[in-house]
């Protein structure tokens, strides 16, 4: 056929015609405008509405943010400084970047500054944000290195986590962070998070020894270490037979005698616990190597928020997990457990959950004892986050088939193997979504021991900034940047997830 | 064939009890049980060590005595003179109140904005995701205090309404908004009911249980408490019995009979219980618990329930009778009015007009207040949990794929016929349960009252309660046993719901 044309026709195109564009109106701006913007009378109009009240907004805020006042010492200096005219008041973010970012009695390293600086300390005044002879930058990095650096160490730390391709070996950094950034942020002896990290590796060596055998009785040798090193074992053992008097007694079961406790009868022996103590008082006056150490009520803002939402995630997960895994037990005992407590903490509202760790806490604790309100604020906030995180994991549990169980038990491998090896993997990659979910809300949620009186961001733009002369009635600026912190944040953390969950898809679940 | 048998275990050795798998999981649990009750009873006697170190009994008598405290947003009267038991009424209510509110406005923009979300007006589907982006993404406590400052440092004063040429104006003429609050017209009766002060009468009886000399409540409450759990629990029983076996039968009865029978069956026995125990033990007035109940709105109330049944009837009516003729009667028109004139000849009937509010000396009055802090409140959190609204709808709607409207439109309805009857009852199978425990979500949120100063159950019991009586584990106890109460009740409908719409499959 296509012979027989070739000596008909006349002429024959040997090349192909170039596509030529399409008509005016049906390509460019033009087109994506009308299909996007205009494509009927009801979305035009929606157009329309929508147009003029982001330009309203616009025409509002941007003239606002332009003019903004960036070196006035007090809202009155900015009124004079704008003349009347709208703008805002940026000034008091210069002035308490500081406070804000670090609390207000967080310790300034006048030294190092002027080690980095090379302007004499006594040339350096920093009182509320007015510098002389520095700028922000060296303010920020060398007054304050230590939060900032532990901030900055935490991506490094945190990198081989979020992604799979970094070489594995920064894993020990990762491991090392903790005891970096305790150190960093509250100072104090080199030598207690050493020997924290050195007891704890002998207890983690023990382990994973003894789990090769037997994953139980590791996680009991680990336990035990921790116990004896860092803990008081006799006095938590005369302790619990001087309870388990106390509560016979309290049965009427026999009369409890008024003899001495047997704990304070041991007390010359008890006192050689916790064993680390000692190790560190020694060690720390041989090589004296200490940062500045900072009280905990001394942390605030912003930092306050990034150490409860990291210190809370991390440990949640870990209790999220065996949480999740005892309900799904068959053990009824263990599963009921689990339950009452997931349930109780998921019908409550943080708030009260605060509210216990301020006020009643202390009453379940032996009498006598007494620990920094940031610990127990810690301690709330974990278990409260691990209860969402064991429901978020129940259902990546349930999420997977059953044959994934029964292979891993037709494989020969018990409980811990088999939920090591086989179902948690899958099952916690199921969950990643709901685990960042959690994740997210729980670090907005810090915000909330500003109304247990603790000096978060929220907390010290409410009491200390905005109750001060000089910027009281500066709200706008100061809630649009702690908005903006957490947007940065929240908004990162969440398109993290969503790359991670596009990464991990491996086309069925 | 040969069958081999398991060697005859030999007697039980102790090493069994950790090599066996069938003891191992005994072994296990008895040692978790006990190290549960150690810890449980050494907390336990922590408590009751400290306690008796401070000298204060656990005890709830101070929620009998006078709060001394005022609230400024109180749906039902209260004065300082009442007791602490009285201001935490008016607490729950305040709680129950932006609750719902804030649950009813967050649907409607969470509606609103997950369905235009997915618009296909590329300006609109970007501005949707802005709001809800920047909303997740910030924590509601950020959102509260901002709008509370809008509110209280933004909005006029009471006096720059006054004079000849104000500084502000009402809106409509109704509507003021000031620092001090909105203040919006409200009803009132001319010729209607007084209302009734109800007092309940409560138990006047001495005899108490107490629990390891810690608790001290009426053997009489108890008595009722437990009476009225066997009845929920039995109710609950008897809606599976009935559904299995009469459900064909039942589903005939008008609804509200259904949820007589259900609640005579909960409720019934606790209110034999109760009256039986008031006669016999004698009953005591509490002032505590006094309410005053409008006539005017139980009327108005069976008014427009009956009228809204009437208007059920005639659907039936209509759909019965398309099921013979094949075709649907327009009901519309009838059921409308049927609606509305019973409901506006009872209010004409009652004399009900608008009270307008009107500036009077330094402030407002007429009409109803609302503070600004509650409307902060109900705002941030309607504008907070609308975000994750709107994400769930937009999800729900998603996970309908499109051949189900391929589908439906191959069948020949129209667009708004495949959205009502095929796209969204599938949907809503979907957004349901994530909605609900969103209104779970906000309630708990609403505890962030306490920020504003919005008078809520935190920050009335768990606030200035807690602060004036130092009764620290008794308020926060309560306070859990309130968010608790609701949270499992919502979650308990949720399943009831749940069981009712799952896919029945195989």
């Amino acid at each position: 056929m296509s012979g027989t044309h070739a000596h008909t026709a006349a002429f024959v195109r040997t090349s192909e015609i170039p596509p030529s564009l399409p008509p005016q109106n049906e390509g460019g701006v033009g087109r994506w405008m009308r299909e996007n913007l205009f494509s009927g009378p009801i979305n035009s109009i929606l157009t329309l509405i929508a147009l003029f009240f982001v330009i309203r907004l616009l025409i509002f805020v941007v003239p606002w943010i332009y003019s903004g006042v960036w070196t006035a010492d007090s809202l009155s200096g900015c009124r004079a400084v704008l003349e009347g005219a709208r703008g805002a008041c940026f000034s008091v973010l210069t002035d308490r970047w500081h406070q804000l970012l670090f609390g207000s009695a967080y310790p300034h390293d006048a030294t190092f500054l002027s080690f980095m600086t090379g302007v004499p300390v006594e040339d350096l005044r920093f009182t509320s944000g007015v510098r002389e002879n520095t700028n922000f930058f060296q303010e920020f990095f060398f007054g304050y290195w230590r939060p900032v650096l532990a901030f900055i160490l935490l991506f490094v730390a945190i990198a081989p986590i979020l992604y799979q391709d970094l070489p594995r070996k920064m894993m020990i950094f990762t491991g090392l962070y903790p005891f970096v950034a305790f150190w960093f942020v509250w100072g104090g002896s080199i030598w207690l998070p050493i020997t924290l990290l050195i007891g704890l590796g002998l207890a983690y060596m023990l382990y994973s020894n003894l789990a090769k055998q037997s994953f139980f009785m590791g996680v009991l040798a680990f336990l035990g270490v921790v116990i004896i090193l860092f803990l008081n074992p006799i006095t938590m053992v005369f302790g619990l037979l001087d309870f388990l008097r106390d509560l016979i007694a309290a049965m009427g079961w026999e009369r409890g005698d008024n003899s001495m406790m047997l704990a304070d009868r041991f007390q010359g022996a008890a006192s050689i616990f916790p064993l680390n103590a000692h190790v560190v008082e020694f060690l720390s006056s041989i090589i004296p190597i200490e940062l500045q150490s900072v009280a905990s009520r001394d942390i605030g803002g912003f930092m306050l928020n990034m150490i409860l939402g990291t210190v809370c995630v991390s440990l949640s997960l870990p209790l999220g997990i065996a949480l999740a895994l005892g309900r799904q037990s068959n053990l009824p005992v263990i599963k009921w457990v689990c339950v009452v407590f997931i349930e109780f903490i998921r019908g409550v509202p943080l708030i009260t959950l605060l509210f216990v760790a301020n006020v009643v806490l202390a009453y379940f604790l032996p009498p006598g004892t007494n620990f920094d309100l940031i610990l127990r604020v810690i301690i709330m906030i974990t278990l409260f986050a691990a209860a969402y995180i064991a429901e978020v994991i129940r259902g990546g549990l349930a999420a997977l088939p059953r044959g994934q169980y029964e292979a891993a038990d037709s494989l020969g491998l018990d409980y811990a193997q088999s939920m090591r090896l086989i179902i948690l993997p899958q099952a916690l990659k199921i969950s990643i979504p709901g685990i960042v979910n959690v994740a997210v809300g729980l670090f907005k949620d810090t915000t909330l021991v500003s109304i247990i009186s603790m000096y978060d961001l929220i907390g010290l733009i409410r009491g200390p900034v905005l109750a001060s002369t000089d910027w009281n009635g500066v709200y706008w600026e100061l809630f649009s940047f702690a908005a903006l912190l957490f947007f940065v944040i929240c908004y990162g953390i969440s398109q993290y997830s969503q790359w991670l969950e596009r990464k991990l898809q491996t086309g069925h679940r | 064939m040969t069958t081999t048998t398991d060697p005859q275990p030999a007697s039980f050795r102790l090493s069994m009890l950790l090599n066996d798998t069938r003891y191992r999981s005994y072994t296990f649990q008895f040692i978790a049980l006990i190290v549960l009750i150690l810890f449980m009873s050494s907390l336990g006697m922590n408590l009751v060590t400290n306690l008796a170190e401070q000298g204060v009994p656990f005890s709830f008598d101070y929620l009998g005595s006078p709060a001394g405290y005022d609230i400024n947003q109180r749906p039902i009267d209260y004065n300082n003179q009442d007791t602490h038991l009285r201001a935490s009424i008016v607490g729950v209510m305040n709680t129950l109140i932006v609750a719902v509110l804030g649950c009813v406005t967050a649907t409607f923009l969470g509606v609103i904005a997950g369905v235009l979300r997915l618009s296909n007006n590329w300006l609109i589907a970007k501005l949707m995701a802005v709001y809800v982006e920047a909303f997740r993404n910030v924590p509601v406590l950020i959102w509260i205090l901002v709008i509370f400052f809008i509110m209280t440092a933004a909005l006029p004063s009471p006096s720059a309404f006054r004079g000849d040429d104000p500084a502000s104006s009402m809106l409509f003429n109704s509507i003021a908004f000031t620092n001090r609050g909105v203040y919006i017209p409200w009803v009132q009766f001319e010729n209607g009911f007084d209302s009734i002060l109800v007092v309940p009468p409560v138990f006047a009886d001495t005899y108490s249980i107490s629990f390891l000399g810690l608790f001290n409540i009426n053997m009489s409450l108890w008595l009722v408490i437990i009476t009225l759990l066997c009845g929920i629990y039995m109710a609950v029983k008897v809606a599976g019995f009935i559904q299995q076996n009469y459900g064909r039968a039942f589903a005939l009865l008008p609804g509200f009979v259904r949820l007589a029978v259900y609640l005579a069956v909960a409720l019934g026995p606790a209110i034999i219980v109760y009256a039986i125990l008031l006669s016999a033990n004698g009953a005591e007035s509490e002032r505590s618990l006094r309410f005053s109940l409008s006539i005017n709105f139980v009327v108005m109330l069976v008014v427009f329930l009956l009228s809204l049944y009437v208007s059920r009837l005639i659907r039936d009516w209509a759909i019965a009778k398309q099921q013979i003729t094949g075709d649907l009667p327009a009901t519309w028109h009838m059921r409308i009015a049927v609606i509305i004139l019973p409901t506006a000849l009872t209010l004409f009937w009652l004399g009900a007009y608008l009270d307008y509010p009107a500036l009077r000396g330094f402030n407002f009055s007429g009409g109803l207040t609302i503070r600004g802090s509650l409307i902060a409140l109900w705002l941030a959190l309607a504008v907070y949990t609308g975000a994750f609204i709107a994400e769930n709808v937009r999800a729900g709607i998603q996970a309908i794929s499109q051949g189900q409207t391929e589908a439906a439109g191959s069948l020949g309805l129209r667009p708004n016929r495949i959205m009502n009857l095929v796209v969204l009852p599938q949907a809503l199978r979907v957004i349901i349960p994530p909605l609900i425990s969103q209104y779970l979500n906000l309630t708990k949120n609403s505890s962030l009252a306490i920020a504003v100063g919005y008078m809520d159950v935190t920050g009335t019991l768990g606030g200035i309660t807690l602060n004036q009586t130092g009764k620290a584990i008794e308020s926060v106890l309560l306070l859990m046993i309130f968010y608790l109460t609701i949270s499992l009740s919502i979650s308990l409908f949720m399943n009831i719901y749940n069981n009712s719409v799952k896919l029945k499959e195989r």
